[in-house]
């Protein structure tokens, strides 16, 4: 299958998998892959958008969050998650959060050539902090964000969504 | 300058059914309280965490009063959560700084600019609605009725002494009663939470 040929993720698909997993808070950054998500999430009222400067900031506001009762979930790109490293360490494995990161996966081309050492390292990121991860390419693979939070409740432990179509124009 | 156990004491008369962060108060909050299970002394999960931990906290449980004890040493990590904190304005989130002026917990080395930082001009230029700032115990002590009368969001930086750990970590005498997932465990219990 060519690049031209995978299906589009839309961001209906993914605001849908956040109402079906009772998500109550979005903790999140903007980065390249989310403003046409960023405008459905505004319009949607059971959601409550807190915006961060610095993704280490979502962790741990996602922690308490979560102490007080909420479904907060995480929004970031994967330059932004690997910055948060410790923060991931310390407020959400160590604390044993339950709690679904998707992440952008900028630089991301499928067939792993790619100019962007963003995406090199993401995956080499995740496997070092020993995080499981599900890769969301397109609509039909968007069932996977509700899997991460199965297994994030199961786990009790953080779970990362990739969102893989900035390449695709997720946003387009 | 104030001892941060002075303070502690003069806010516990004040603290009701609040949820408590003491942060880098934990060692002298987590013997003096009147009620552990509404506490969430979380040590040190990662510096710079606390005010989103209490921040979020607050989010979570608008009916309860959240009190965290900072330290300039995690704030200045995180100077942008004041921000946001300051755009969700959480009417029932304190936010007190305790500001030693060192990283006590590393041996008491100065942090950036340590006597010249305004903490309290830094929240309120993030857009805290009110921001404090004490030097002495007695007139914290005067003011204390009047900050838990206002509407959160407020930021109240204190000035207190430093007490340097220089011991190896793995000599000191650990101060935590509860681990940390018990303390969210016990947390999320109070609110009926499994």
């Amino acid at each position: 299958m060519d690049d031209a040929a995978v299906a589009v993720l839309s961001p209906e698909a993914v605001l849908d998998e956040m109402r079906k997993n009772d998500v109550t808070d979005v903790v999140w950054l903007p980065d390249s892959e989310t403003n046409w998500l960023f405008l459905l999430m505004q319009a949607e009222p059971s959601l409550r958008l807190v915006g961060v400067s610095r993704e280490g900031h979502a962790c741990s506001i996602a922690a308490g969050l979560y102490s007080g009762g909420r479904t907060p979930i995480i929004l970031i790109q994967n330059t932004g998650m690997m910055e948060s490293g410790d923060s991931i360490r310390g407020w959400l494995m160590s604390l044993e959060i339950p709690v679904v990161l998707m992440v952008g996966y900028r630089g991301y081309t499928r067939h792993g050539v790619n100019k962007d050492t963003a995406a090199t390292y993401t995956e080499r990121f995740l496997n070092a902090f020993n995080l499981s991860y599900y890769l969301v390419e397109g609509d039909a693979d968007a069932p996977r964000i509700s899997i991460a939070f199965e297994e994030a409740e199961r786990t009790k432990k953080p779970v990362v969504v990739l969102i893989a179509d900035e390449f695709h124009g997720f946003n387009r | 300058m104030m001892n941060t156990v002075d303070v502690l004491e003069a806010f516990k008369p004040y603290r009701g059914d609040a949820l408590v962060v003491p942060g880098r108060g934990g060692r002298h909050w987590v013997p003096m309280t009147n009620n552990e299970g509404l506490d969430a002394p979380m040590g040190d999960p990662a510096m710079g965490g606390h005010a989103g931990f209490g921040f979020g906290l607050a989010l979570a449980r608008p009916e309860r009063k959240v009190i965290l004890f900072d330290s300039e040493g995690d704030i200045l990590m995180s100077l942008g959560m004041m921000v946001t904190i300051a755009e969700q304005k959480p009417l029932n989130f304190y936010h007190f700084l305790l500001d030693n002026e060192c990283y006590a917990t590393t041996g008491g080395q100065p942090v950036p600019n340590a006597k010249n930082v305004d903490y309290a001009a830094i929240a309120k230029g993030a857009g805290y609605p009110k921001a404090l700032a004490y030097n002495e115990i007695e007139d914290l002590k005067n003011d204390l009725p009047g900050i838990f009368e206002n509407p959160g969001p407020i930021f109240v930086a204190l000035k207190v002494y430093p007490e340097v750990q220089n011991e190896a970590i793995g000599s000191r005498r650990p101060w935590q009663t509860r681990t940390r997932t018990e303390v969210i465990q016990d947390l999320r219990g109070e609110f009926g939470l499994a």
